[in-house]
């Protein structure tokens, strides 16, 4: 699969609040964009692949957008994964076209939990919830108290990302949170489910995005000279609820990364920048330390020494992430990458020739994993 | 959102029966000896639906735990700061509970030794655990695994900013 499918264009809204606007027409706004800059015409695309939605989800999802969008795929479809579902989408699009059941394919994703419901984030966890078990930030407050006991991790550790992707959103002019972050107010900020304060959480975000997948023959044909390929797709699932798991600090996320170095035959070195989903500041440490960038217990000490910015140890979230860009799961970060790599970012890595990304969704039930290579 | 309920079914019913005859039930594969939580009605490590239910000790250990600030329901309000913690029993199956002795987390550190507390809320028997003897040696010689406490009256969505 290497190399074989590319990322011909990239779109994107605002993110932030969009009051009044339906989660689908900022679908499309973002589609527009992406189909103006892959330059494929819009009935190209034979292939709509949506992820589910958190605000307010539906049947026939995939279907409603491919209506918005005018078109009749061979294959339309929504997936829930949580926040691996769009690298996952990328995965189950890119092998349609190489098996030739498609040509063109649309992954997109829209929400509108900011100013509409997001009630998913606070919602009570089953029979559990007669402890006072609610809310998404509690499963990842557990492995970011695991973390703390295991490693005798600072706090600091974990500010260390929250005020690098500060760094980073405060300079992309359609970021969601543009304020920067000291590591003193991020100290100071209050606790919301303890150990988590305010910081550690990602913004919710109203917001779309889109990317057009093809093949490598087809944007050659085209003469296409920013289609971004990709190199290698991961995945691997915990499936387990946070407290079944044997050990809250050694996930799939590891499985899904080994699985995609080895389809791109790269190593972890090869790697100049990376996107990691940041909708807590634990699960970045987790992620880093599972994908084999840093050793166990020392990603948030690395962070804090060496720095996440594009001078740093590893450029991180160069756009601003969950926690300033857009709390929106997912696709944000891959669009990301594809400006880094055709060398269009607002924080550019300096010619980078590997970029990797980290999807991941539930409280780190789902895992996900892409290898994109320089544009051209 | 009102205050949780629970649905007996089947399945469930001897959890809750056990409870309110004073015992932390779990369940035991009869097909290859696997031991869980929550009730299923298959072992999921062999599918067998061959099944017995199992008194637990009662000792366990303290996996890890959160304090919320922040009331995600209503009828929570009047219980901040409030514990939720995961205990793995002696006999090996996991839960979510609530270290009652400690409801603000203090003096809790990992691998605690805890001990079932029964107790009576929303109407039900629920299990909950207090820190062991031995671990209440240990909290009380360990206060610096205290997390530092902040003002909570400004307590606010991250979103808001």
């Amino acid at each position: 699969m290497r190399g074989k499918v590319v990322i011909a264009g990239v779109g994107n809204t605002v993110y932030g609040k969009h009051p009044g606007r339906d989660k689908i027409e900022l679908i499309v706004d973002a589609a527009r964009e992406a189909i103006e800059d892959a330059g494929i015409g819009k009935d190209e695309i034979d292939g709509v692949f949506v992820k589910m939605a958190n605000a307010a989800p539906t049947v026939l999802y995939g279907q409603k957008v491919a209506e918005a969008l005018g078109l009749q795929p061979a294959i339309g479809c929504a997936l829930d994964q949580g926040g691996a579902a769009n690298i996952g989408l990328i995965a189950y699009a890119a092998l349609a076209i190489e098996a030739g059941m498609i040509r063109n394919a649309l992954i997109c994703y829209g929400d509108t939990a900011r100013t509409g419901s997001h009630a998913v984030y606070h919602r009570p966890r089953g029979d559990d919830a007669i402890h006072g078990w609610y809310s998404t930030a509690a499963g990842y407050a557990m492995i970011h108290q695991a973390y703390r006991q295991r490693y005798r991790a600072r706090d600091e550790h974990f500010g260390a990302v929250a005020v690098a992707a500060r760094a980073h959103g405060a300079q992309n002019p359609r970021a969601h949170l543009r304020k920067p972050l000291g590591m003193d107010a991020y100290l100071s900020g209050p606790f919301v489910v303890e150990p988590l304060r305010r910081d550690d959480i990602c913004l919710v975000s109203d917001g779309a995005a889109a990317i057009l997948l093809t093949s490598a023959a087809e944007a050659r044909n085209r003469r296409h000279v920013r289609a971004v390929p990709i190199l290698g797709l991961g995945q691997a699932q915990e499936s387990w609820e946070v407290h079944l798991r044997p050990d809250l600090l050694r996930t799939r996320a590891e499985a899904s990364a080994d699985m995609a170095f080895a389809r791109a035959g790269i190593t972890r070195r090869q790697i100049d920048f990376a996107q990691i989903y940041d909708c807590f500041t634990v699960t970045v440490l987790q992620t880093l330390e599972d994908y084999g960038l840093a050793p166990r217990g020392q990603a948030g000490e690395k962070a804090l020494a060496e720095g996440l910015g594009v001078d740093g140890w590893l450029p991180f979230n160069t756009s601003g992430g969950l926690l300033s860009e857009s709390g929106t799961p997912g696709l944000q970060l891959v669009i990301e990458a594809v400006r880094q790599l055709r060398g269009e970012a607002n924080v550019q890595v300096k010619s980078p020739r590997h970029g990797l990304v980290s999807n991941q969704g539930g409280s780190m039930h789902t895992h996900a994993t892409l290898i994109l290579g320089a544009a051209g | 959102m009102s205050q949780p309920e629970i649905v007996e079914t089947a399945i469930n019913a001897p959890y809750w029966s056990a409870l309110r005859q004073g015992r932390l039930d779990y369940q035991h594969c009869r097909s290859c000896g696997h031991d869980w939580l929550p009730a299923r009605a298959h072992c999921p490590a062999c599918l067998d639906t061959d099944n017995e239910w199992r008194a637990a000790s009662g000792s366990g250990r303290l996996v890890s735990w959160v304090v919320y600030h922040r009331a995600y329901a209503p009828h929570l309000a009047a219980r901040l700061p409030y514990n939720v913690a995961i205990v793995e029993l002696a006999e090996g199956p996991r839960l979510l509970t609530s270290i009652v002795d400690r409801p603000d987390g203090s003096g809790l550190f990992a691998d605690a030794a805890v001990a079932l507390r029964i107790e009576e809320d929303f109407g039900r028997p629920l299990p909950r655990f207090c820190l062991s003897q031995q671990a209440l040696t240990a909290a009380r010689a360990a206060e610096y695994f205290r997390t530092p406490r902040r003002p909570q009256d400004a307590i606010e969505e991250r979103s808001e900013q």
